[in-house]
């Protein structure tokens, strides 16, 4: 289930030309802004079940909840007024998982970008957050098989029936006389209540 | 041994079938149910004019932002801000943006109209905190652009509304600036902007909006000072109050000339009726005032010359005004009139001249009108029509037109404060199942359909009647108790002092009630409702009665305010008694004690300390003294970090004779450290919570007994430094402690410290374990630990021996008293995810496995199964461990997709999760509400004491014909051959 994120050679280049702005510029007053961006590669989202969330839906979350970001047409978000310090950026989207990650914001150097995904440790180069996976939040039915029928326990109960009553006769008749006096006793021995006592034709022959 | 081997495979068959909790994409709805809400509406914008679909966009106090059908109140889209995100402002700009001012002015976003998508966020700083003001230039043309004017943080800000960029923007120096109103006049390219300084002076500023130039500023001191809101009357006319509140002040600035005029209120209204209040409002040359319960009208005629035009003592409420045409404006007025409300609409130049007077009946359980908003339409000959858009005191928003209500929404179940359950009535014998059950032949070709549908032989109009046939299965939603216990009245508080009653099976509102009783002006102004009790729930007893719930509310919002009780019945939502009290309400203490008519005994607690005994029956007083001396409480002061134990000491000293009054004594208090500890979380078991077993059986035939003690407090304390957000403190300056202490004797039976780590904590106690979710400042990741505390005294117990000579203490009075030989087992894992509430799930008998219930900050809910929490986990379980199930150890809890209980769906601003078992033990019913319900049924062990819904009986059916028909064939084989034998 776990598809890793493909980047096709285009978009790459899209994105190297896009990602040029600072992630972190020191903003008027007295906090910073943390502008980023979520991609949701093309591809992933496609199949059948696990419903492409909108991107209007998607949330952008920093520091549980201290503040909460929508992404602008072009996947782009930013917070303003951020202290220094290292924060963590959570994306919330219907379909996706997405790692947390931390950010770290430097008083000193403003500019500066710290990123990495809590989940991997992989550090970020650009704030350019892509989910780690595809959630399926639906068991698929399997289509109809034969097998399915007979796994079911009505399929497992016809097939012991099927076995026991035509397979165990042959295997009783094809034992030696002697062999099978010997199992027998050594059944009794045990205690085991014997099934083939209980078979037709299994005690006379 | 080919049986044995052939029987080995079989069993491996079964235990095949892997037991995870999930759901097919077709089930969803079947057993679950989800409602969304918006909250109650603070401002609407009509969007009407353009052809196509007519909307309004709402904001709300719950901070949301919606667009809603105007033909149906469904929501094409919404949005939930954060909940420090509150909205300040909404309108529309060019016609297909709506622009959204919050934060404290903060933060300017454009949403797209159709879709909700968000185009453009702007951040507005300003030097001061100040009110913020949001005014759109819509005449104001600047390139097809509205320029949106923000005042915000004591600076006004010029905002081009296609891309969110600052035009221009002026700080506005003076420091004690109170600006009231941003003013454009028609027609022009000015903006005033006008307000208070220094308590006496009245400060005007022309500004050109084209560019921010301060064209004029003029300013005059009046030594009343001025009192509260203003009112704008026309362009360039203010009306405000004296300091004093009875003096109406009548502040022109045509052309940049400040001129007051005074008129004392008691002019006016004839006699001095006591402090008044002005309503904000914007029809041109009226404003209302509020004295007392009064709504007076007052227009302003020319050079400060007022008239009253009417005085009402009816509820009232005025929308703002609406330009209809040229010049002229119109406004709508409700008034109450006992089960009805009057609209009328006006025009802001004629107070006798109605455009419409409508009647329209309404449900009492609504309450007052709170707000209204007013929309026109053409009709098809060409006249105006109205639309009314109105909130009333329980939150809900309707729409009226002709005299109609066409829509309401029940917007007060965005704003769940109390949930607890109740059972339906018994089936009457009268009413027999074979009626409602379809009749055989119906059955049967439903079930042939099933198969059809399990064997991928129907057709896609078969798959379609399979579908509608299971979703609206009437039996899931029918009004009676059944056999597994599903079907229950949940019964919910919302903020707005309402109660609602809402079935399980489909969510729909059985009864509402607005708390009356609560509502009596006279006796209780602010009434906050509080919390929900079960107050009689008969089983064995008087089961005549119809259950109730109990309410606590508190008059006001401060701790001592009074009290006040009511007795709802929750198969009518009738209110059987309301009790206004004497004292407060500072905590309520269910007691494991009921009378006999199964009432519940309540101890309330007031500010004082002294305990209140309900009900005041001499029964309950005698069950009560009995009891006197084993009921012990606690109390928790988060900002003194005290946490104190309670017990009972004797009648009240007071001069007022009440045998049901008791004075209480301290038994014991722990002090926590204010400099290096304060108390960020506290939490116990849920009462009612059932444990099936105290003995835990281990992997190597070994016992270990949980300690299962009703008196347990979980209480977290974090650094000072570190109680505030992530990212604020260093991992070397904050701590988190955790603490088991019982609540009888105060002894602290279990204390960890969590260094480098942080709040919020969210917690969850349950049986012998407790659950904590927390940051840590060193990984930079959220932590889940989990404590789990076992009874030594007890270890000795499992020897055969000593059993059977008696020598045991198993039969021993269990005491807190006894110094408890505890040891505590705890282990900690990595959680991905912010927490917004956890809760675990409960079971009839508690036989089934737990699970956890993680409301995340994405606003969904996870099941996690209790074992991946288990300190026993080992890197490389032994063969004896794994056997019993233990899981090995990873660092990492997993977030398996298909476990989340809300599948594809959203809680949107998720508070809180309520368990409630069903009778069916594997079965328990999940509860979840913010602005968003969400409700499902949840078996954290697979339902293993019923079949499955998707359980096919045509397939039955058909195995055991096929079994009798193949039983029949082989019994003729074996004759037959029986008989050649016999002939051989």
């Amino acid at each position: 289930m776990a598809s890793i994120p493909r980047f096709e050679p285009v978009t790459l280049l899209l994105f190297v030309l896009l990602s040029t702005a600072l992630t972190i510029s020191s903003g008027s007053g007295d906090g910073f802004t943390i502008n980023g961006r979520v991609r949701i590669p093309q591809g992933l989202g496609t199949k059948g079940f696990a419903l492409p969330g909108k991107i209007s839906n998607v949330k952008v979350i920093l520091n549980g909840g201290q503040n909460v970001t929508f992404l602008r047409p072009d996947g782009y978000f930013s917070f303003h007024n951020v202290p220094a310090g290292t924060h963590l950026i959570e994306v919330a989207a219907i379909g996706y998982f997405f790692s947390p990650v931390r950010v770290d914001v430097s008083a000193r150097n403003p500019g500066k970008v710290q990123a990495a995904l809590t989940e991997n440790r992989r550090g970020l180069s650009e704030l350019v957050l892509e989910p780690l996976r595809e959630e399926q939040y639906y068991e698929i039915r399997e289509p109809f098989s034969i097998m399915s029928v007979v796994k079911s326990p009505m399929g497992l109960m016809v097939g012991f029936m099927l076995v026991v009553v035509f397979l165990m006769p042959k295997l009783v008749e094809n034992m030696d006389p002697e062999e099978m006096r010997r199992a027998q006793e050594e059944m009794r021995n045990q205690g085991v209540p014997s099934l083939a006592s209980l078979l037709p034709g299994g005690g006379r022959s | 041994m080919a049986i044995r081997s052939f029987l080995f495979l079989l069993l491996l068959f079964f235990s095949s079938l892997n037991p995870i909790l999930s759901l097919y994409e077709d089930q969803v709805g079947l057993m679950d149910w989800h409602q969304q809400f918006i909250g109650k509406v603070k401002q609407a914008v009509f969007h009407t004019q353009k052809t196509g679909r007519k909307r309004v966009v709402v904001s709300t106090e719950e901070n949301v932002i919606a667009s809603l059908d105007l033909r149906h109140g469904e929501i094409f889209w919404r949005h939930v801000l954060a909940t420090n995100d509150v909205i300040d402002g909404i309108d529309i700009a060019i016609g297909k943006y709506v622009i959204t001012l919050s934060s404290g002015g903060s933060i300017l976003r454009a949403w797209n109209l159709p879709d909700g998508q968000m185009v453009w966020e702007s951040s507005l700083q300003g030097p001061k905190h100040s009110k913020s003001l949001l005014l759109v230039l819509t005449n104001l043309k600047v390139d097809k652009d509205n320029v949106v004017i923000v005042f915000t943080n004591g600076r006004l800000h010029a905002v081009s509304s296609i891309d969110g960029e600052v035009l221009w923007k002026k700080d506005f120096e003076a420091e004690s600036l109170d600006v009231q109103q941003v003013i454009q006049p028609p027609g022009s390219d000015l903006v005033y902007v006008v307000g208070f300084a220094a308590s006496s002076q009245f400060e005007m500023y022309q500004i050109n909006a084209r560019n921010g130039e301060l064209l004029k500023h003029e300013s005059a001191a009046f030594s009343g000072g001025f009192l509260g809101e203003v009112s704008l009357v026309s362009s360039e006319t203010l009306v405000a109050l004296d300091s004093t509140g009875s003096i109406l002040l009548t502040i022109s600035f045509h052309n940049g000339k400040i001129s007051f005029q005074q008129t004392p209120i008691s002019n006016l209204v004839g006699d001095s009726l006591g402090p008044a209040a002005i309503t904000p409002s914007s029809v041109t040359g009226i404003f209302s005032l509020k004295v007392n319960a009064i709504t007076i009208f007052i227009r302003v005629i020319g050079e400060g010359k007022l008239e009253v035009l009417e005085k009402t003592n009816l509820k009232t409420a005025v929308s703002d005004a609406l330009s209809i045409s040229e010049g002229k404006q119109a406004f709508a007025l409700i008034q109450h009139a006992g089960s009805e409300i009057h609209l009328t609409v006006k025009p802001a130049d004629d107070w006798d001249g109605n455009l419409l007077k409508e009647s329209i009946k309404m449900d009492r359980q609504r309450g007052l009108v709170h707000k209204v908003f007013i929309n026109n339409y053409i009709r098809t000959d060409r006249s105006y029509g109205f639309r009314v858009l109105i909130v009333m005191e329980d939150h809900s928003l309707l729409l009226l037109q002709q005299g109609e209500i066409v829509w309401s929404r029940e917007d007060g179940l965005a704003s769940i404060i109390d949930v607890t359950t109740s059972e339906l009535p018994v089936e009457k014998d009268g009413v027999s199942v074979a009626k409602v059950e379809h009749n055989l032949f119906e059955w049967l070709k439903g079930h042939m359909l099933k198969l059809k549908g399990t064997l991928m032989l129907a057709s896609p109009e078969d798959m379609a009647a399979i579908q509608s046939m299971r979703l609206k299965s009437s039996e899931k939603s029918k009004m009676t108790r059944d056999h597994n216990g599903f079907r229950k009245l949940l019964i919910v508080l919302t903020r707005a002092g309402k109660l609602f009653a809402l079935h399980t099976g489909d969510g729909r509102i059985v009864w509402s009630h607005l708390l009356q009783s609560l509502h009596k002006p006279q006796a209780c102004q602010h009434l906050i409702g509080l919390n929900l009790y079960q107050w009689q729930v008969p089983h064995h007893h008087a089961m005549d009665e119809n259950p109730s719930v109990l309410v606590v509310g508190r008059c006001g919002p401060s701790l001592d305010a009074p009290g006040v009780l009511s007795f709802v019945d929750t198969y009518t939502g009738k209110e059987l008694s309301s009790l206004s009290l004497a004292h407060s309400v500072a905590q309520v203490i269910p007691l494991p004690y009921t009378d006999s008519t199964e009432q519940r005994l309540h101890l309330l607690i007031d500010a004082d300390q002294h305990a209140h005994l309900y009900p005041k029956t001499p029964e309950a007083i005698g069950i009560f003294q009995r009891e006197f001396s084993n009921i012990y409480w606690y109390s928790v002061e988060d900002d003194n970090g005290i946490i104190k134990g309670h017990a009972l000491k004797s009648k009240c000293t007071s001069e007022v004779a009440d045998e049901f009054c008791f004075d209480s004594r301290e038994l014991w208090s722990v002090v926590f450290p204010s400099e290096s500890e304060k108390i960020i979380a506290t939490v116990t078991r849920k009462l009612n919570e059932v444990v099936h077993t105290q003995a835990k059986v281990i992997a190597d035939q070994d016992v270990m007994y949980k300690y299962l003690s009703r008196n347990l407090l979980f209480v977290a304390t974090a650094a000072p430094k570190a109680s505030g957000e992530i990212g604020s403190v260093t991992p070397e300056e904050s701590w988190l402690v955790a603490y088991l202490i019982d609540t009888v004797t105060g002894r602290i039976l279990h204390r960890v410290t969590h260094h480098g780590s942080q709040g919020p904590v969210h917690a969850v106690f349950s049986e012998n374990w407790v659950v904590y979710h927390y940051f840590n400042l060193r990984v930079h990741r959220y932590e889940m630990s989990v404590i789990e505390i076992y009874d030594q005294s007890r270890a000795d117990d499992k020897d055969v021996w000593k059993l059977v000579l008696g020598k045991h203490n198993l039969t021993s009075p269990i005491s807190s008293y006894s110094r408890p030989e505890v040891i505590t087992k705890s282990q900690s894992y990595f959680f991905t995810h912010s927490l917004k509430s956890i809760a675990v799930t409960s079971t009839a008998k508690g036989i089934t496995s737990k699970q956890l219930l993680i409301g995340t900050i994405g606003d969904q809910v996870l099941a996690l199964d209790k074992r991946f929490l288990d300190p026993r986990r080992s890197v490389n379980p032994t063969q004896a461990e794994k056997e019993e199930g233990i899981i090995p150890l990873t660092d990492l809890l997993p977030i398996i997709p298909q476990s989340y209980v809300t599948h594809a769906l959203r809680v949107e601003g998720l508070q809180g999760i309520v368990t409630v078992p069903a009778k069916l033990e594997s079965t328990t019913l999940v509860f979840a509400h913010g602005v968003d319900l969400f409700f499902t049924q949840l078996a954290p062990s697979r339902t293993y004491d019923s079949l499955t819904e998707d359980f096919s009986y045509a397939l039955l059916l058909i195995t055991i014909v096929a079994l009798v028909a193949a039983i029949f064939v082989t019994w003729i084989l074996s004759e037959r051959k029986e008989l050649q034998e016999k002939w051989r």
